[in-house]
This record gives structure tokens, C-alpha cells and sequence, in this order.
């Protein structure tokens, strides 16, 4: 048995449309993942902020840059790697958008959707190579074990 | 689907029936600046009826607070309405329940206006 992921890549020009357009494959990924339909928005919303994130402050929509999308299926989870040609930035200097002083800004909820709707968000600012972000979604085992007990 | 905004008037309330997707790009700049004429032409109290809304992103939410922002500096009040529960979802995780008051009921939220105008 290959224990090598189930991999999709796409390469992506640095516009916003990319953001739709990575959206709706992530759908259809999650979809041939098993993820129910919530599962899938939450995934397809993490993969827009990311994307959205990658062309405006990785490539600052230099349309000659550009950011790869790769969905790796394995039999526990789904990953998604987001990788753009910016110079990358540090987690921990991402301020919380709920406390109240940042409450009322009007930017800044990116970063924490994404971690409210995938189990781990990982960032790797690869000296010279840009950016890659790493979305990790884990399968619902109970569903999973339900669906196989239905079809027995 | 792109963003579409239709205003309407109930009472002194300016409702604007959003639908689609509010998502950064041009029809985010459109909202801003719709909300921003409105407040210049001294229409202050804003009801935006988010009911056929189908994905907002962070930067539509932040939009939401932007108009909030500029509708309670110049004295006025923005509130929604029709929250779909992808949408209230999110300004709950954002704690941004604690920011907006949230009708499910138009009559109630024109009422609501009408009410803080008295007191």
C-alpha cells in the first residue's frame, strides 16, 4: 500500500478572482474528501483569506508573481499548502482581533478566521522562495466510521 | 455572484437590501462610498438588510465596521438586519455581536431608530 498523498496543484496569477477560483476547487477538494458541507465553507473560507493574504501582502498584487495551491488528501486529513513569492511575515506578531482595542479596526481578521476554520495553520517564510502557509483540516472520524458501518 | 445594493426609505430609516457576495474588490469600494453618501446627504440611520447575503470575507466584515464607524462618528447608527447563520456565525467568532445590534425583524429594527431618536 503507497502511503504517498492523493496531491492536486494549480498555479495561480496574483489577482483576487484567483481567490474565487481557489475557493471553488478547495470546495470541490473537500467535497471528493468527504468533508460535510460546512466543513467544506469553513475550508474554502480559510483558503480565500489565504489567498486573499498571498496577493496583497506576499506578491502586492505584482501581477507577474505568482502563488501555487497544493491539496494533499490523505486517508486522516486534508492538507492545503498556499505558497507565494513575498517575504513573509511572523505569526506571533499577528494581533488579536477580538480584544477591544482592535475591535473596531477595520482590517486584521484574516489570519484568525483562517485559524478559527482549519485544525493547524502552519507559515514557513522560506528565505528567498517566498512564503508557504500550511491549512490542515482533519476528517470527522465519527462520520467516517458511521458511512462505513452504513455501507457494511 | 458580485454584490448588489438597493436602497429603500422606512421612516426616517435608510434599509439597504444587500445580496451576493461581499468580498474585497470593486464592489466593496462601491458599498464604502454608498455609506459614506448617504451619511453626507444627512441620511444617518442605516439598516443594512444582510438577508440574501451568501459569503461575506474579512474584508466585507471589516466594511461592516468601517460604515459603523463613520455612521456613529457623524452621530448616527448603523444596524443589520437578517443575519444568515454563516454570517452571524462569523461576527460571533469575531466577537462583533457585542458591536452591532442584530435584528431579525425589520419592524422591530425601524423601531428601534425611532426609539433612540425619542430618547
Amino acid at each position: 500500500m503507497s502511503c504517498e498523498p492523493e496531491s492536486i496543484e494549480v498555479t495561480l496569477e496574483s489577482t483576487l478572482k484567483s481567490a474565487e477560483t481557489a475557493e471553488e476547487l478547495t470546495t470541490k477538494v473537500c467535497s471528493q474528501a468527504g468533508l460535510d458541507e460546512e466543513a467544506q465553507h469553513q475550508v474554502g473560507m480559510a483558503v480565500h483569506e489565504s489567498l486573499m493574504n498571498a496577493v496583497r501582502h506576499g506578491n502586492k498584487h505584482d501581477t507577474s508573481k505568482h502563488v501555487w495551491l497544493r491539496f494533499q488528501l490523505y486517508p486522516d486529513r486534508l492538507e492545503i499548502h498556499i505558497r507565494d513569492q513575498g517575504s513573509g511575515f511572523d505569526l506571533r506578531r499577528v494581533p488579536d482581533p477580538r480584544e477591544a482595542e482592535n475591535l473596531l479596526k477595520v482590517s486584521g481578521r484574516g489570519i484568525f478566521l483562517i485559524r478559527s476554520f482549519v485544525d493547524e495553520f502552519r507559515v514557513y517564510n522560506r528565505q528567498g522562495q517566498g512564503t508557504e502557509v500550511i491549512l490542515v483540516k482533519r476528517k470527522n472520524l465519527r462520520n467516517k466510521l458511521e458511512k462505513r458501518g452504513k455501507a457494511s | 455572484m458580485s454584490m448588489k445594493a438597493k436602497t429603500r426609505h422606512v421612516d426616517s430609516v435608510t434599509v439597504v437590501d444587500l445580496s451576493g457576495r461581499i468580498t474585497l474588490g470593486e464592489d466593496l469600494s462601491e458599498l464604502r462610498e454608498m455609506i459614506r453618501n448617504l451619511l453626507g446627504q444627512g441620511q444617518k440611520q442605516i439598516l443594512l438588510n444582510l438577508g440574501d447575503v451568501t459569503y461575506i470575507d474579512s474584508s466585507g466584515i471589516g466594511e461592516l465596521v468601517s460604515g459603523f464607524t463613520a455612521a456613529s462618528n457623524q452621530g448616527g447608527q448603523l444596524k443589520l438586519l437578517n443575519l444568515t447563520k454563516r454570517v452571524h456565525d462569523l461576527l460571533q467568532i469575531t466577537k462583533l455581536l457585542t458591536v452591532f445590534e442584530v435584528y431579525d425583524d425589520e419592524s422591530t429594527a425601524i423601531a428601534s431608530f425611532q426609539k433612540a431618536a425619542r430618547a
